[in-house]
């Protein structure tokens, strides 16, 4: 059980509509209370987190319209295994943030280290600062908005899903790409094997719109260029064909 | 895996409190290592003296008594050198008003067993094996003052859970090198440096780091370049801290799977492998933070 500062309701009954948040004290309980709590049966309502301190798997396995704010810096696999509810963190987030999330929103004021949001399926994934290398690697329709630069071999064979950076990308970007979108505002230090500059199409700019518009950013889609597969690494190669 | 956790204090107002901050930054960092540790505090008084060369010797146990010892090396060296013999913890400090290289000609002589991990005007190195809060408590971390502090918490791969191939390395005259990783060409470069007549201490991959680093800062190098030359000679994962008597540098191979995160004020820089270790530092909340670039060396001079 939780240890439960300013309210008296049980850390896992929801909290009453404009009843304040159920607030946990990282420093007063362990992560493990915390999860355990947040994956009750019916929960719902807001959350305050405080005093993360860093620590990891922060918030993991979340599959409940919950609303979470981690008032602080998180460790690593932050909101991984993520589903349906919101997540604020008000700080930065260590490696592996928001990994494999399926659905719902994690937001991270601060910076992102490596592979945040990778492999994730649904969703969207709001870094206000920077990201690490290996951003959305192996994305598999998650939606990323990234407010500052990302690091090298980001959206590494990316599936589905669309990765927006208003600052500048690493090294490789896209390598094997499959059929996720790439919008970038600054500049790519280089494209990965099989990833090319696309050219903007009204859909285009309509999802960035409102892939920006959702993530509370001001900058204009037509600042853009998109990037995606040339489509050469999908198919076995004819010539290839008398190798046996 | 492997922990780093190092500081740099800027503000000789925090050197009082070196050891109690870097023991809460240890801590946070266990977890990536709880096999063995190593320590390296630099200034710190008790353990050295301005004008002396201290040896850190592994071990406190050198088959002699401490005053036999110390007689055995006055004999070797000039009477008004007032050679000191202490044991901190489970390391060995031998202390003395000449040069380090005849200091260690002394030991090597009275101490022929004995193996040097840490020598120089500034620094003492103490490892050991076994959980690393208890070597640190072992040492007395804890209430020691200094001007920078480096820990390292192992989890071995390359080599054997020893406490000669625990972190830190000191090679040369106040160098120390930790690294979280491991090289993957370091029997090539080992070779190479035995031909140049380089003589190692253990097999460990990290060693043949230092000793390059030393080669290189021998041939010229600042530490900026010879950390540049590190990453065009060695291959494989590594973040790696290495301070000297005055500085402190931290690099990351280009690939930077393995983790680092630098908290900077006007009062000290930090580093460690992940922020946890970071977060009970004072005005962490000022800090600036960041992590390293890959392939950016980074250095901070007192």
């Amino acid at each position: 059980m939780v240890t439960l500062i300013g309210t008296e309701t049980p850390a896992y009954v929801p909290a009453a509509s404009g009843a304040t948040a159920t607030l946990v004290d990282l420093a007063e309980s362990t992560v493990r209370d915390l999860n355990q709590a947040l994956h009750e049966p019916h929960v719902q309502g807001e959350w305050t987190v405080t005093n993360s301190d860093g620590k990891h798997s922060i918030a993991v396995g979340i599959d409940a319209p919950v609303s979470v704010t981690i008032e602080g810096h998180v460790g690593y696999y932050a909101a991984g295994m993520h589903q349906k509810g919101d997540v604020i963190i008000r700080g930065n987030a260590g490696v592996g943030l928001a990994e494999n999330i399926m659905s719902g929103t994690v937001h991270v004021t601060g910076d992102a280290s490596q592979s945040a949001a990778a492999t994730g399926h649904g969703g969207l994934v709001v870094i206000d600062g920077n990201a690490g290398a290996r951003c959305g690697i192996s994305m598999k329709g998650v939606d990323i908005v990234v407010g500052g630069s990302i690091g090298h071999m980001s959206a590494f064979m990316a599936q589905a899903g669309r990765l927006v950076v208003c600052g500048d990308a690493g090294d490789a970007l896209g390598d094997s790409i499959y059929e996720a979108r790439i919008y970038v505002k600054g500049t790519v230090a280089s494209l990965g094997a099989d990833c090319v500059e696309k050219p903007m199409g009204g859909e285009h700019l309509e999802e960035l719109g409102q892939l920006l518009a959702a993530a509370g950013r001001t900058e204009q889609p037509s600042e853009f260029k998109r990037y995606g597969s040339a489509r050469n690494l999908y198919h076995f190669h004819v010539d290839n064909s008398t190798a046996y | 895996m492997c922990g780093i956790a190092a500081l740099q204090l800027r503000n000789p107002g925090l050197h009082a409190h070196m050891g109690s901050l870097l023991s809460s930054m240890m801590c946070q960092i266990v977890d990536r290592g709880p096999d063995s540790a190593g320590l390296a505090v630099y200034n710190t008084p008790g353990l050295v003296s301005p004008g002396q060369a201290t040896l850190s010797l592994l071990g406190k146990e050198q088959g002699a008594a401490l005053a036999d010892i110390e007689t055995s090396l006055a004999r070797l060296l000039p009477d008004a050198a007032s050679t000191r013999v202490q044991v901190v913890g489970d390391t060995t400090l031998v202390s003395s008003a000449v040069e380090t290289p005849l200091l260690m000609k002394a030991v090597k002589e009275a101490l022929p067993k004995s193996t040097i991990i840490g020598r120089g005007e500034h620094v003492a190195v103490m490892k050991s094996v076994g959980h690393p809060m208890e070597i640190a408590a072992e040492h007395g971390l804890e209430n020691m003052a200094g001007s920078q502090g480096l820990s390292h918490t192992r989890m071995a791969t390359e080599s054997a859970v020893t406490a000669g191939g625990s972190h830190p390395f000191s090679v040369a005259d106040d160098l120390c090198l930790v690294h979280n990783g491991s090289f993957s060409n370091h029997a090539t470069i080992r070779r190479e440096l035995k031909r140049r007549g380089v003589v190692f201490d253990s097999d460990n991959d990290t060693e043949v780091g230092a000793r390059f680093i030393a080669s290189r800062l021998e041939q010229g190098d600042d530490l900026e370049t010879a950390l540049i030359n590190l990453g065009k000679v060695f291959d494989g994962f590594y973040t790696l801290v290495v301070t000297t008597a005055d500085s402190m540098a931290v690099v990351r191979d280009p690939i930077a799977c393995k983790p680092a995160i630098i908290a900077e004020t006007d009062d000290y820089v930090a580093m460690a492998s992940e922020y946890r270790a970071l977060a009970s530092l004072p005005r962490i909340d000022n800090a600036r933070i960041f992590e390293p670039e890959p392939g950016k060396v980074y250095t901070w001079s007192l």
